[in-house]
């Protein structure tokens, strides 16, 4: 971990030398300076209105009356303040099942991703695993190609998976990338020492990974499964390819028919429903979307500022070794 | 990684610390030792293998499934049953009416795309100058949200901002006096919401790494720059841009790795019958044949010659690097 910690940003070592400066400045060096400060803040200013607003605006327009959102005189505040929208979304049961669905997919996807993956990283990090680079070749190479949509499609089908949770779970569960950044942990958490030394006490290689090796990974644990938990949260293509019944629809599948297919329904090609249900769903829609939005963002939303630290690891991690 | 070709694979296998294949050790006796080791670390073999077998199901079987391009696939007969058909599907691809089409729509979108990677790079280094550690902070948190929210929600604003009659976009350009744009259903707009909406979600996201390469400059470069009597906007051109030099060119390089698949879960929620014109991608036409028609082999073909084509673009990319720069995936 010694690298990452190093690597983290909001490190400062160029802020300090530029602050502490023993060296004094020529006056139009720092008047230059001075104008770069401003210049610099009114530009860092300028991208945070831009990606902020949108986000702000949703919050707003969810808590206000969707008739003042719809005819414009909603901008930077809520107007007429309600929670109707918010009551209306959970008074769906279509959003709730898509709640409870993608709850299970994410926990159940995240466990089998974990269980793949961890494992084999830590095998791979061995250096006495004989062959352990043309085992490396065997996973790299599936980063450089895939069979595609319709082949995968048909193994899905082969397997008797579609309409099941885990067509939804299964394709993608562990991935090359994954590997690589658990592999490079393992190799700098638990040295190849450390194995020897429980060998001479006695334990082989398969109780030294789930004695000592497992007992040290909560670092790359909670960063897999943030990453593959966020994947699996926003996902909504598997879903829609391979799953037919509602019931078993997850959360983004239901948003999609919201929020995008009752806008236009032509669009996606795929879903069906009739006239009437359509019409029905656009006045529904106009009423809840922005509630909606929230409502599927929030956990997410709400968890990631806490655990910023790990998202930027997974990065940094997967971007030295890859 | 030193080289990508099969033989790598070979050469590979047989190595641990064993030196280049001494030409007196006759081949059976290295095998052989090989597979006493490999049978001797058995345990670490038992800890790989589900996620080895998981690769060879999910990742080698579709691969092996690509053949039905080459065939006419009958779900009866199965893939390996299925008759040949050579090139058939290929020539009915590249013969057809849209095929350019499709080919333009995917490459705009994808060079569009590469035009803006300089942005995440400017922040980062726009980031990097901010005296306020709280500004900065606060600046990261808030550009990285968009990155967690789904491509669905992501869509969804879009259509819910630009729609003509209720749109926040529309009601501000009615109040300057313009007429509404539809902007979800004209062509025109299509690649510019695509791809400034990925800006959106991304820009933030993507300065974690120059950021931290950044944080990774020798100060005492910067003091001698100070010396110098070199102002910010020098010192950032002559030391900060060389440093993360190294991390710009490995990630441009990584870009090219999707670069004919573009974003195509977003292009297909952001389709429909008026905007094809610009939409229609590749990948989303490999959909639509393949699964919502039940084309199998015609939509494979499409599908592999676009994976063919992302292959080589690498490769290439990633030789050219190697050539020009010294940095370079493999």
């Amino acid at each position: 971990m010694n690298t990452t910690t190093k690597l983290r940003p909001g490190g400062t070592a160029s802020d300090d030398s530029l602050n502490g400066s023993p060296v004094e400045h020529r006056a139009v060096g720092s008047r230059d300076d001075a104008w770069f400060d401003r210049f610099n803040v009114l530009f860092v200013l300028f991208v945070v209105l831009v990606i902020g607003y949108p986000l702000w605006f949703v919050v707003i327009a969810s808590i206000s009356d969707p008739h003042a959102v719809e005819t414009g005189k909603v901008w930077l505040w809520p107007v007429d303040v309600t929670l109707d929208g918010y009551r209306r979304v959970f008074g769906q049961a279509a959003i709730w099942i898509g709640y409870r669905n993608s709850i299970v997919y994410t926990l159940v996807g995240v466990a089998v991703h974990l269980g793949l993956i961890l494992p084999c990283a830590y095998a791979l990090s061995r250096k006495h695993m004989a062959g352990r680079t043309g085992v490396t070749w065997y996973i790299l190479f599936t980063m450089l190609f895939s069979g595609g949509i319709i082949p995968t499609y048909l193994l899905i089908k082969d397997l008797a998976l579609l309409d099941t949770m885990w067509a939804v779970i299964l394709p993608g569960a562990a991935g090359a990338w994954s590997i690589l950044v658990a592999r490079a942990f393992f190799t700098q958490t638990v040295p190849e020492e450390i194995g020897e030394a429980a060998k001479v006490d006695g334990a082989n290689d398969v109780q030294t990974f789930f004695r000592i090796a497992l007992p040290l990974s909560a670092p790359i644990i909670v960063t897999l499964a943030l990453f593959h938990g966020v994947g699996l949260w926003n996902e909504y293509f598997k879903a829609l390819i391979y799953l037919s019944d509602r019931d078993k629809f997850p959360l983004q599948l239901i948003l999609r028919e919201l929020l995008v297919v009752s806008e236009d329904p032509s669009v996606g090609g795929g879903g069906g429903g009739d006239a009437g249900s359509i019409v029905e769903q656009v006045r529904l829609a106009s009423l809840i979307k922005y509630a909606v939005m929230i409502v599927a963002s929030l956990p997410l939303l709400i968890i990631y500022p806490f655990l910023q630290r790990f998202f930027t690891q997974g990065v940094l991690i997967g971007s030295v070794k890859g | 990684m030193s080289s990508a070709s099969p033989s790598a694979t070979r050469t590979s296998t047989a190595s641990p610390p064993a030196d280049q294949p001494a030409a007196s050790f006759p081949q059976p006796s290295r095998r052989r030792r090989l597979r006493r080791r490999v049978v001797a670390s058995w345990q670490l073999y038992l800890l790989a293998a589900p996620a080895l077998i998981f690769f060879l199901i999910f990742n080698y079987v579709p691969m092996y499934g690509v053949q039905i391009a080459f065939k006419d696939f009958i779900a009866s007969k199965g893939i390996a049953g299925s008759p040949w058909t050579g090139f058939e599907n290929f020539e009915r691809f590249f013969g057809s009416f849209y095929f350019w089409r499709l080919l333009k729509n995917t490459l705009v979108l994808s060079v569009y795309q590469m035009l803006l990677f300089p942005l995440p790079i400017i922040l980062a280094l726009a980031l990097n100058e901010l005296k306020s550690r709280f500004f900065k902070r606060f600046t990261q948190t808030l550009t990285y949200a968009p990155h967690f929210v789904s491509t669905v929600v992501v869509v969804g604003m879009l259509f819910a901002f630009l729609d003509p009659n209720t749109g926040l976009l529309n009601h501000l350009l009615g109040l300057v006096g313009l007429d509404p744009i539809q902007f979800m259903q004209d062509p025109a707009w299509f690649r510019h919401l695509y791809v400034w909406s990925g800006v959106w979600q991304s820009l933030g996201w993507s300065t974690i790494i120059y950021l931290a390469a950044l944080a990774g400059v020798n100060p005492e470069l910067h003091q001698a720059a100070e010396v110098d009597g070199a102002n910010r906007l020098q010192r950032i051109r002559h030391v900060n841009i060389p440093a993360i030099m190294p991390t710009v060119v490995i990630l441009f390089i990584l870009d090219f790795g999707s670069f004919m698949s573009v974003g195509f879960e977003k292009v297909l929620l952001m389709t429909n019958t008026l905007n094809a014109e610009t939409a229609d991608v590749i990948q989303t036409f490999v959909y639509e044949t393949g699964l919502i028609q039940g084309q199998y082999s015609y939509a494979a073909a499409v599908g592999l010659f676009d994976s063919v084509i992302n292959i080589i673009l690498l490769i290439t990319v990633n030789q050219l690097a190697r050539k020009f720069s010294e940095n370079s995936l493999w």
